[in-house]
């Protein structure tokens, strides 16, 4: 039995979002929806987060930091892909700057669609992340720890 | 039945009680202080017991150490808060209180320092200065004790506690000590150096490179802390058991509400605020005092 689904930390990166996605994040942790009531905390600090929420699709500049945050977050940790442009790279696909999805950096444990996302389906996104993150807690005990370094 | 007994089974169960449940009752406060600040927002806010669930959760995480100072100068700033605490329960000089106190402080600022994060240098900076405004209260807070009681012994100090009326001798003393709780407790205006609240403006300032388990430490460390500075306001109200426990948790509640009241001040109005204040409540206090009390 361990805790980390009763207290999710989050970190939040905009990747190249258009900052739709964002709003409607920062809609979801205001207190109209009290995320707090799970124990979500938005931390800001890569150390003291469990669960990382990206908006915005990867591109050749922000690829490396997103690698880094990655990175800095101890086990086990969660990433979540929030919004399509997250989850595809959707209409900037095939911009030449544009590699795709978070998932051709980080491993991605949760997708949250949208254009714009809603608020709920951000809360619920995160609750089943905190699930994904109970699950990974179990292999980190078995000694699996999930892959901890992203390499370049 | 006398809650002060000066036998040596008497004190080691009194410390043995402090190690055991002050965490206990300081995670509990903790709670309530995010449930009232939630009721305070319009919203529902975390379970009563949210603070035990983050610290077992950080108990549980992957352990990542910048250095191998670092984590160390952690382990002593809970070691000598607990130490303090002990000591004060105890009996013992509360000017060994006061000054082991301050020492933990500063294993804490070490710990800031000793990583290469400029935010947890802020931090350090930050916590500094707020040593420097909340100390000389807390000094001008043994020596009034001493003026009106004749001694520095927390266990005489209680018990001319009991019998005389302190706040009445102290009334200065007692609200210039509120005054530096808001900064001890980590409430906004005065919460410079861990943003406690604005977690991303210097990304939590000194626990910028703590993470996991020295995260919970560092918690676990500050509910000693608060458990240690509510029985300092005790001392002032141990004439009756039921008004001394009422006050403490009264106090603990008003800074909740100065918490959610006030914005952030720059750290030179709290250095400036926090000394005029000493100076006009505590000093003036003191020499008061030292005229009435005058044989």
């Amino acid at each position: 039995m361990s805790f980390l689904k009763k207290s999710p930390w989050l970190l939040h990166y905009n990747a190249s979002s258009c900052n739709g996605c964002d709003f409607e994040l920062f809609a979801a942790l205001m207190p109209r929806y009290d995320p707090e009531r799970f124990g979500v905390i938005n931390t800001g600090n890569p150390k003291h987060a469990d669960i990382l929420l990206i908006t915005g699709s990867m591109n050749v500049r922000n690829v490396e930091v997103v690698r880094n945050l990655y990175n800095q977050m101890p086990s086990p940790k969660v990433v979540v892909a929030v919004g399509i442009c997250a989850t595809s790279g959707c209409v900037f696909a095939d911009a030449y700057n544009v590699l795709g999805g978070v998932d051709k950096v980080l491993p991605v444990d949760v997708y949250v669609l949208g254009c714009a996302v809603r608020p709920e389906a951000i809360l619920d996104g995160i609750l089943k992340a905190a699930q994904v993150l109970e699950e990974k807690y179990r292999a980190f005990q078995a000694g699996k720890t999930d892959k901890t370094e992203v390499p370049a | 039945m006398n809650p002060y007994d000066e036998s040596v089974a008497g004190i080691v169960l009194r410390v043995i009680a402090y190690v055991v449940l002050a965490p206990l009752a300081g995670g509990l406060l903790a709670g309530l202080d995010r449930k009232v600040s939630a009721w305070m927002q319009g919203r529902v806010g975390p379970p009563v017991v949210q603070p035990f669930y983050d610290v077992a959760k950080l108990l549980s995480k992957e352990k990542i150490a910048v250095n191998r100072y670092q984590n160390f100068f952690v382990f002593l700033f809970l070691l000598y808060m607990i130490f303090t605490g002990s000591l004060f329960f105890a009996g013992a000089s509360i000017l060994i209180v006061v000054f082991v106190l301050v020492l933990a402080s500063l294993f804490f600022v070490l710990a800031g320092f000793s990583v290469n994060s400029p935010y947890s240098h802020l931090g350090a900076e930050r916590e500094l200065i707020q040593v420097l405004a909340y100390d000389p209260v807390i000094i001008i807070l043994a020596i009034g004790f001493y003026v009106v009681t004749g001694t520095f012994n927390v266990g005489s100090i209680y018990q001319a506690s009991r019998e005389g009326f302190l706040v009445l001798h102290l009334p200065g003393i007692f609200a210039a000590y509120l005054y530096v709780l808001t900064i001890k407790f980590r409430k906004s205006p005065f919460d410079l150096s861990m943003s406690h609240h604005a977690h991303q403006e210097i990304v939590r300032g000194l626990t910028t490179e703590f993470s996991g388990p020295h995260l919970a430490l560092i918690e676990i460390a500050h509910w000693y802390e608060n458990i240690l500075l509510l029985a300092l306001i005790y001392l002032f109200f141990a004439f009756s058991p039921v008004i001394g426990v009422a006050v403490a948790l009264i106090a603990y509640f008003a800074e909740v509400f100065v918490d959610n009241a006030f914005a952030r001040v720059k750290w030179q109005v709290m250095l400036a605020s926090t000394w005029v204040f000493t100076i006009t409540a505590g000093v003036s206090n003191l020499i008061i005092l030292h005229y009435l009390l005058r044989r």
